[in-house]
């Protein structure tokens, strides 16, 4: 789990063009939106893609990742659960 | 034909050298285009992090809007009334060609939504007006080249009308390798006459 948390940030950081945060930046319980990492509506689109792209899981509804995304933690949980790839 | 509008400031952004009124501001060898934009943009210690979302035309546009309304003195936390008038060639031809490429494998269909949104030219000008809270017109013209007299034309209908106290104007142009911004605000105080041919004075600076 810890490896798939770390892979995450990585993947986050890059993605999402996070260029003035490390990913040792990132705390495991942060939010990821609002206060946290300051993830905006497009961010939550890419992150869908991500779990579609990187773990074969596809959302259906925008609206669900509002709790899955919370932050590294539940979505690494989820991710450990759901994925088919 | 001259106008009553004049030029006050202006900046041009090419050959990995950015430029204020003339006078160079920034110049690395960078022969990267995101290389080269990313190091300008903190060497002027700008701290807005979604510079770093944007696509390259916006980042472009949005360095050399940078460069001449901090020196606005504008206040970011009320509405500015400034129009924004851009103008370029390749229109966003560059981030289109990244979409495309995100869907052309059926096996491989992924497309990008932060890609998606810049599938525009005129997205650069939300960026731009989103910063400096500007909520007054725009428009964005696609030319085959550089067009002085109608960005002279049409500011100057802009300004004549009262549709706004200044007109942020110019052409912003990136295809690949090849990038230029020409940008200049136009205002009723100033000492550069707005006319077609300081336009293309300025432009050729």
């Amino acid at each position: 789990m810890d490896d798939l948390k770390q892979e995450l940030k990585e993947n986050i950081v890059e993605q999402l063009n996070l260029e003035d945060i490390a990913v040792e930046d990132i705390d495991d319980n942060d939010m990821l939106f609002g206060d946290g990492l300051g993830l905006d509506s497009i961010d939550a689109l890419e992150l869908i893609v991500m779990l579609d792209k990187n773990y074969g899981i596809k959302l259906t509804d925008p609206k669900e990742g509002r709790a899955i995304f919370e932050s590294i933690d539940v979505m690494a949980k989820y991710i450990f659960e759901n994925r088919t790839k | 034909m001259n106008s009553k509008y004049h030029i006050t400031s202006f900046c041009n952004i090419k050959n990995n050298t950015v430029s204020l009124n003339g006078s160079v501001i920034y110049n690395d060898e960078n022969n990267d285009f995101l290389e080269f934009i990313k190091a300008a943009y903190k060497s002027f210690e700008t701290d807005y992090a979604k510079f770093f979302k944007m696509d390259a035309l916006s980042k472009l546009a949005f360095l050399a809007a940078d460069v001449l309304l901090k020196n606005e003195d504008l206040n970011q936390e009320e509405e500015n009334n400034i129009a924004i008038v851009f103008s370029n060639k390749a229109s966003s031809i560059d981030t289109d060609r990244k979409h495309q490429k995100s869907i052309q494998d059926k096996e491989d269909y992924f497309p990008s939504p932060a890609v998606f949104v810049y599938t525009l030219p005129n997205i650069c000008i939300g960026e731009i007006s989103i910063k400096y809270k500007l909520f007054s017109e725009n428009s964005f013209f696609i030319f085959d080249a550089f067009n002085a007299q109608h960005l002279f034309d049409y500011t100057n209908s802009l300004l004549a009308t009262d549709k706004t106290e200044k007109v942020l104007c110019g052409w912003v142009e990136l295809d690949g390798d090849h990038y230029e911004a020409f940008l200049y605000l136009v205002t009723k105080k100033g000492l550069t006459t707005h006319n077609k041919q300081n336009i293309l004075k300025l432009y050729n600076t």
